[in-house]
């Protein structure tokens, strides 16, 4: 990272040019949001805060605008500030929500009430949970039509725009019958159902396997088309977003910090944040160092003076501490961004990422062999005669769609799961299936990261409990020597030794994978099995822990068994991966050969789905 | 830099809620006669001091009961083996239900089905019939009032229990600690059962509560200390025929009763609206977006 240098000159702001709004724009905005302000308000114990401050972007009809940030960033609120609504605690101090003109902002409860769903629909992040559980789905259609007002006879063919063909039987289903794709197209379905003005979508892809979510996203994308909606798509997955939207905006710290059309603002982004972020995001055209941001974002609440990305940013100068950046126009299509050094940004923006190939370690016998594992739920086969080998120092990506079996295999090998058959020889000796039979040596060398960071430590624990609690487990130690290796399991995970005496809701979620990671590492591993580690995660820290792991298994020789639903990861993490589909071994072999030449239809089929910046626009 | 243990902070913050703050005075000013009350009683439990049914008086400040003895000094005395009885029943109950749930929990299969079975079956008979029924078969000893209290708790904490633990269970850190082989005991005690403090906390509250009642109850109707001796619900039974000419009889104890499961079910409130949204088991952002789509739909 190289220090900026002081004198190149400052981008002076650009006074009176409005955010968002492209020149030679014709007809009106559907929706436009201005100067939108979002607050915790005062209490005894602090003074207001800001949540969401000075946001404003307008979207036209037809179009679809992202909304990207990473957690905390303040997308959600400002999503819900479309439908007139508000987190508990939180107000609505400022600003203009106009849809067609109207400002809804100004409407009453009961008004409000009745632009929900027909005017304004929303698509939630977890279809299954929107969808009442004991009521068959079509049952909840027509209700919807019903109050809406909608004409019942429409129901298939709202349901066959939604690309759900055959109607029949998905309307005599309960919720629970669907598959995840299924049951997000009756969400889609549901909130198209009333041709609204505009449509809230919050991350409606999240949770389903690259194909589905191709096929959601193409179905989005027509559905705003076809009927003139204005759609405002919230992600926190930059590539997805690429694939769908038209306009981009990114949030950060409760800012709209960068907005401009998405072919423009992925290939040249002018903020040091989004080009952050996108060094942060795995491609499937090439091995790349993922790049983590240092830090964290700011609280609302604890924002530094000045811009708020300021201590994270390598491009940050004096100037920026004085006072807020406000938005710098860098294209006559009205890209801006809100760093005063937007100009120089954009002119950078060629080689956003560095390309790394990885070195396979060299080739040495097989530390983990599968060979004929094969598990059944009920007489339902789930895995299907896997044959598999990790060699030792190597890392093998697992890689299928969900329900693919894949966590299953993770689970049979670290004796979670014991009722499978075949054979798992380990080290030379066999496994016995479940953690009982097995030595404690066995259970030492195989260690396990789970998927979620937020359920897999104990919150009642302190974070040196977590670890100790394994290594006191293997091994006896004197206090000091324990205490010590606690420390060092910390900064070997770039966390400082003091966070022994935290609990984990003090911890940010990348913090807590970390320490997940120490947990398994400090009784000193052979394989480490990780199950999806950071599909949880916000991409900078996803790419934060990837580095680290691969930094990891390099200096301690680990054998990794890493699983994953996402193909561009798998570029940059595995020496060898192997595509898992209904339960069998699809496709295996050396990552570059697998991903650039698949052999069969189905990899092919997966490769194609990866959504990527390649296609913005 | 430790935190207090996870039952002081919310008992400390329960108490720093209104709700908490009244529940805990009410019941607690009840313990204090109770306790206190024999060392202040003018007169002895079974000394005659004026004569049956008599009105307050200088002598006797709440007037005589059925035998002429002070229903005030009788009303002091009368409350510190009820509440002792109904400590150890609520504790002894919601230890063996609650052991007995997370065990079915964690361990599942046939454990589950066998302890699950044996609760329904138990939970069939209504509480008091229950005690009612062990009391009259073996006589009315105190330990077995108790025992028999206990055991008419145990099987709805240990539901409770069973469904709590099976979430905590489920979680990811159980499964860390089962992968590298530590015995499931280990696991219930170390990572299941402090997870379940608040649950449990609450548990106590309205366990302590029924426990009081029903073995008053059972007093009542003579099942528990046998006269001559004091005690709240035996003297409800005893003065209830005087209830005109000397209204305190029966209404010093059963205030003092209705006082106590006032204040002791208030302070379970606070304690349980204290507990919600502590240590990472807030309200998940996903659940909260949840309720928002059915609102918006």
């Amino acid at each position: 990272m190289a220090a900026p240098s002081e004198d190149i000159p400052v981008t002076v702001p650009a006074e009176d040019i409005p955010v968002a709004k492209p020149p030679a724009d014709p007809g009106t905005p559907r929706l436009a949001v201005e100067n939108l302000r979002i607050v915790m308000p005062a209490s005894r114990r602090r003074p207001e805060t800001d949540v969401v401050d000075q946001v404003s972007f307008t979207v036209r009809p037809g179009h679809v605008l992202g909304l990207v940030g990473e957690s905390g960033s303040g997308k959600t609120t400002v999503a819900l500030a479309l439908l007139g609504l508000v987190k508990r605690g939180l107000a609505i101090s400022g600003g203009k929500v106009l849809i067609d003109g109207q400002d809804i902002l100004a409407l009453s409860e009961h008004e409000l009430q009745k632009l929900r769903g027909r005017t304004v629909a929303y698509v939630p992040q977890d279809p299954g949970s929107a969808l009442n559980p004991v009521l068959k789905v079509g049952t909840q259609l027509r209700e919807v039509f019903a109050i809406h007002g909608g004409d019942p006879e429409r129901l298939t063919e709202v349901m066959a725009e939604a690309g759900l063909e055959d109607p029949g039987p998905i309307l005599a289903s309960y919720p629970h019958q669907l598959s995840g794709g299924q049951q997000q197209r009756v969400a889609l379905a549901m909130a198209f159902a009333c041709r609204p003005r505009l449509i809230v979508l919050d991350e409606p892809t999240t949770g389903l396997d690259v194909t589905t979510q191709r096929r959601v996203l193409d179905t989005v994308r027509g559905l705003c088309h076809t009927y003139q909606v204005a759609a405002v798509y919230i992600s926190h997955d930059l590539a997805v977003v690429a694939e769908i939207a038209d306009h981009v905006a990114v949030m950060y710290s409760g800012r709209l910090i960068e907005l401009g059309a998405a072919s423009e603002l992925f290939s040249t982004p002018a903020h040091p944040y989004t080009r952050g972020l996108m060094r942060a995001v795995p491609s499937m055209e090439s091995s790349h160092e993922l790049q983590g941001m240092a830090g964290s974002p700011p609280r609302p609440g604890n924002r530094p003076a000045g811009c708020a990305f300021r201590p994270r940013c390598e491009f940050a100068i004096a100037e920026c501490e004085l006072r807020e950046p406000q938005p710098v126009v860098v294209s006559d299509t009205g890209h801006a961004a809100r760093c005063v050094r937007a100009v120089e940004v954009t002119a950078l923006s060629g080689s956003v990422r560095s390309v790394r190939e990885r070195i396979a370690p060299p080739a040495e016998g097989p530390v983990l062999t599968i060979s004929g594992v094969s598990v059944s739920y009920t007489n339902k086969p789930v895995l299907r005669n896997v044959n598999l080998d990790v060699g030792s120092r190597k890392s093998v990506a697992i890689v299928g769609t969900s329900g693919s079996g894949k966590t299953t295999l993770a689970r049979c090998v670290v004796g979670l799961h014991k009722d499978w058959t075949g054979t798992i020889t380990f080290g030379g000796n066999q496994l016995p299936p479940g953690v009982r039979g097995r030595t404690r040596e066995q259970l030492r060398k195989i260690q396990f990261v789970a998927q979620n960071p937020y359920g897999s430590l104990n919150p009642r624990q302190t974070i040196g409990q977590i670890i100790g609690y394994p290594l006191a487990h293997f091994t006896k130690l004197p206090a000091r020597e324990h205490d010590k290796r606690i420390a060092d399991a910390l900064t070997s995970v770039a966390l400082r030794a003091s966070f022994a005496a935290r609990y984990p809701d003090e911890l940010s979620g990348g913090e807590r994978q970390r320490v997940a990671l120490a947990r398994a590492l400090v009784v000193d591993p052979e394989l480490l099995v990780c199950d999806e580690i950071t599909s949880a995660l916000d991409v900078s820290v996803q790419a934060a822990i990837v580095e680290l792991l691969l930094r990891l298994q390099a200096e301690r020789g680990l054998a990794l068994m890493f699983i994953t639903h996402n193909l561009p990861l798998v570029r940059s993490i595995a020496d060898d991966v192997t595509v898992i589909s209904a339960g069998q071994i699809c496709e295996r072999g050396p990552v570059t050969q697998v991903l650039t030449a698949p052999s069969e239809a189905y990899t092919r089929q997966l490769i194609a789905d990866v959504p990527g910046f390649e296609r913005a626009g | 830099m430790a935190r207090k243990p996870e039952a002081i902070a919310v008992l400390g913050r329960a108490v720093r809620t209104p709700r908490g703050a009244v529940g805990l005075a009410i019941g607690g000013c009840v313990v204090l006669v109770a306790v206190l009350g024999p060392a202040v009683a003018p007169y002895s439990t079974t000394e005659f001091v004026t004569k049956p049914f008599s009105r307050a008086s200088s002598i006797a400040w709440l007037g005589g009961d059925v035998l002429g003895r002070d229903v005030l000094s009788r009303t002091l005395n009368g409350g510190w083996e009820l509440l002792a009885m109904a400590a150890v029943a609520t504790a002894l109950g919601v230890i063996v239900g609650a052991l007995l749930g997370v065990m079915a929990a964690y361990h599942g299969g046939s454990w589950d089905s066998i302890i699950m079975r044996a609760v329904d079956v138990i939970l069939a008979f209504p509480q008091l019939v229950f005690a009612l029924l062990l009391v009259s078969i073996l006589g009315p000893k105190i330990w077995l009032i108790v025992l028999a209290v206990a055991i008419s708790h145990a099987p709805q904490v240990a539901r409770v229990s069973r469904a709590a633990a099976l979430d905590i269970s489920e979680r990811d850190f159980v499964k860390a600690m089962q992968i590298l082989g530590i015995p499931g005991r280990r696991i219930i005690r170390r990572d299941v059962l402090p997870n379940l403090t608040s649950v449990l906390m609450v548990e106590i509250g309205l366990r302590l509560t029924y426990s009081m009642l029903v073995i008053a109850g059972l007093s009542f109707l003579g099942f528990g200390l046998q006269p001559p001796a004091a005690s709240w619900g035996l003297m409800i039974n005893e003065n209830r025929v005087g209830l005109i000419a000397n209204p305190w009889g029966v209404l010093m104890p059963a205030i003092l009763i209705a006082l106590f499961t006032i204040g002791v079910n208030t302070f379970t409130d606070a304690v349980a609206r204290a507990s919600l949204g502590v240590g990472g088991r807030a309200i998940e952002p996903e659940a909260e977006m949840a309720l928002v789509a059915r609102e918006v739909a």
